[in-house]
């Protein structure tokens, strides 16, 4: 009983980390209808970053910034220089273009730092309290949950609380109409990225210090895992991500503890078959309709 | 003008193949046994890549899961040739037949995985697929008993045939071997992209709604291409095993699939003749990057973090450019060219080349038209 509590705290807090990521996949996808296969690279960049800030400042903090900043940086300059130019082309495109991007990233940043993993520090201490007696959850992971809490709840203020939420809701759902209206639809697309690539750099930060450590690779599976969780949420829906984030983190912890860690990466692709097979559009769609 | 006689497709194809055989038999002679291994490597990319071609390019359909199916068809190769080993069969059938089973344990992965994906369109796809290609390694570490974790199987490769000579070089035997795979593939590809499958490969990546319609039955013939690509992966794969005599999950990466697409997008999606530069390309730029970093004087630290990284830097580039720059790939200005030279010929422009027209630039990544 006490491993299958320190197991769903344990999935709670990556499936926290799981959430954020797949709300930075249903950002964009909202808004131009891309899967952003560069996520993880673009997230693993700035946690390079952030590695190089803390290590010459010495301050965790500082770093942690520079990776944030960083990720609002990347995205806008990504969106600019690389995906405005095929947004026009077939859909393949763009993603042929992203996976481009992820070499680029990988190369350059295996280039730069090497091929090893670098031990990459945690900001609190991660290992677990004991709560009544049980080894239950870590100062990290509640650093985790009040993160990912306060970035929904940021997210959810700038969307439906804002004008420039209810801007880029608008160029998201109907860019001609928007921009008769007046919406410079173009600068809120670079805003969606960079705000996207924003919240997939704070993931990093987040989950990176848990795994092996830094490396251009380690990213990967935490993408995979937040494609799942947005697919599980049905890509459209900012709610479906996060319960499908929470989701895949709780059936990840337990099959790591039950059946060992090695079976993770084919308990994702069994999720995901499942969930394409019985309900392909998400858990929490409505019917659809395609455009012929 | 005249129409010229047609000559049936498929004596057109044997002819080409037979032509290509020769030249390429003759070549593995005037290179050294070093240029003889690049090019079976090419080769074996080739079968993949030419598979990986006719389903993202003619049924639109992007597999990022292909790598993962050449581990499939190596792992079975080794595991059927040292099965072969050890019982002292020493044919060179064995080799063909344990090649067979590779194929066909890839043709089965790709059923499953086909049918899995028959209802899935554009990011659905490539998502599960990407799945797939992160997932498949971690199969030999959960089986470690069979498959032997990272360290990856060693594999029993018969010795070259007694008749061509005590010193033949076991490189131009394998270039051989390589290019008799890549050229059964490219022959029966092109057969099935000229006849009712390929047309209906078309019709549904032009328009699903249209095809199906016309009485096409839409997710047969997408599964049909998984499969059939699943196939030529899984030779591509086999062929793996038999070059490097060993197979390993670090050889199978999801690096590998990107290999693959781009071979496929520089050389011009949908376009077997552009499989062939992608594949030499996907080769020699390695081999260029190597070389160029070997030449320098490098620090050592430096020249590690170079080797393999620089390589994938250029070819993530290359998607890039190729993809906004000429989504046709080489195959797409080779032909933009030829119709170009044509047009000056006769006199008269071509019905294409003097047009800045909207379709002068094809809707990449369905790009050749050829």
């Amino acid at each position: 009983m006490d491993r299958f509590l320190f197991l769903t705290v344990d999935g709670l807090s990556h499936g926290a980390v799981y959430a954020a990521f797949a709300l930075a996949l249903v950002l964009i996808w909202r808004g131009t209808r891309i899967v952003n296969f560069a996520q993880g690279v673009l997230a693993v960049a700035t946690s390079y970053l952030a590695y190089t800030v803390t290590g010459r400042s010495g301050s965790y903090w500082l770093g942690f910034l520079a990776a944030l900043l960083a990720g609002l940086v990347l995205g806008a300059v990504v969106e600019r220089l690389v995906m405005r130019r095929v947004a026009d082309a077939p859909p393949l495109n763009a993603v042929i273009v992203a996976l481009g991007l992820v070499l680029v990233g990988q190369g350059v940043l295996g280039m730069l730092y090497g091929n090893q993993f670098l031990p990459f520090p945690a900001p609190f201490d991660r290992s677990a309290m004991t709560v009544g007696g049980v080894p239950l959850v870590s100062r990290f992971d509640l650093f985790v949950f009040g993160t990912v809490l306060l970035l929904m709840i940021v997210l959810a203020v700038l969307f439906t609380r804002t004008a420039t939420g209810l801007r880029m809701r608008a160029a998201a759902f109907a860019p001609p109409v928007a921009r008769l209206l007046g919406v410079r639809v173009g600068r809120m697309l670079t805003l969606g990225w960079a705000l996207a690539a924003l919240v997939g750099a704070l993931a990093g930060m987040l989950v990176i210090p848990t795994g092996l450590g830094l490396h251009p690779t380690a990213m990967d599976t935490v993408f995979v895992s937040a494609f799942t969780a947005a697919v599980v949420g049905g890509l459209d829906s900012p709610a479906g991500a996060v319960v499908g984030g929470l989701l895949v983190g709780l059936v990840l912890s337990y099959v790591a503890g039950y059946l060992g860690a090695g079976t993770t990466p084919l308990a994702v692709l069994a999720l995901l078959v499942v969930v394409l097979l019985a309900r392909p559009a998400g858990l929490f769609s409505g019917p659809q309709a395609r455009r012929v | 003008m005249t129409t010229p006689r047609r000559v049936p497709t498929l004596v057109r194809h044997l002819a080409g193949a037979a032509v290509a055989a020769v030249v390429l038999f003759g070549l593995t002679y005037v290179l050294d046994p070093f240029r003889d291994y690049q090019l079976a490597t090419a080769a074996a990319y080739l079968c993949a890549a030419a598979g990986l071609t006719v389903l993202i390019g003619l049924n639109g359909q992007l597999s990022l899961g292909h790598g993962a199916l050449m581990a499939v068809g190596a792992y079975s190769v080794a595991m059927v040739q040292n099965q072969f080993g050890d019982h002292g069969v020493t044919a060179q059938w064995a080799l063909v037949a344990s090649l067979a089973a590779g194929v066909v344990a890839a043709t089965l992965a790709g059923a499953v995985i086909g049918l899995a994906a028959a209802r899935l369109r554009g990011p659905y796809l490539a998502g599960l697929t990407l799945v797939v290609a992160v997932a498949l390694p971690a199969v030999t570490t959960v089986f470690s008993g069979t498959f032997h974790g990272d360290q990856g199987l060693s594999v029993y490769l018969p010795p070259v045939p007694d008749s061509l000579g005590a010193d033949f070089p076991v490189e131009r035997w394998q270039a051989w071997l390589a290019l008799a795979a890549a050229l059964l593939t490219l022959l029966v590809l092109a057969n099935l992209v000229r006849g009712r499958l390929g047309r209906s490969m078309r019709a549904i990546r032009d328009n699903e709604v249209a095809a199906s319609l016309a009485g096409i039955p839409v997710a047969r013939v997408q599964v049909v291409a998984f499969v059939v690509s699943a196939a030529c992966a899984g030779l591509g794969g086999g062929m793996f095993a038999v070059l490097a005599q060993s197979v390993s999950p670090d050889a199978f990466t999801l690096t590998l699939s990107l290999n693959l697409l781009l071979a496929v997008v520089v050389g011009g999606s949908g376009s077997l003749a552009g499989a062939v530069w992608g594949s030499l390309l996907l080769v020699l730029l390695r081999y260029w990057a190597d070389e160029l970093t070997g030449g320098l004087s490098l620090p050592a630290g430096l020249r590690t973090r170079l080797a393999g990284n620089l390589p994938l830097a250029l070819f993530g580039l290359l998607l890039i450019v190729v993809m906004m720059a000429a989504p046709g790939g080489v195959q797409g200005l080779l032909s933009r060219a030829g119709r170009w030279v044509r047009g000056r010929l006769t006199g008269r422009p071509s019905h294409r080349a003097g047009l800045p027209a909207p379709d002068a630039e094809p809707p990449a990544p369905v790009a050749s038209h050829t």
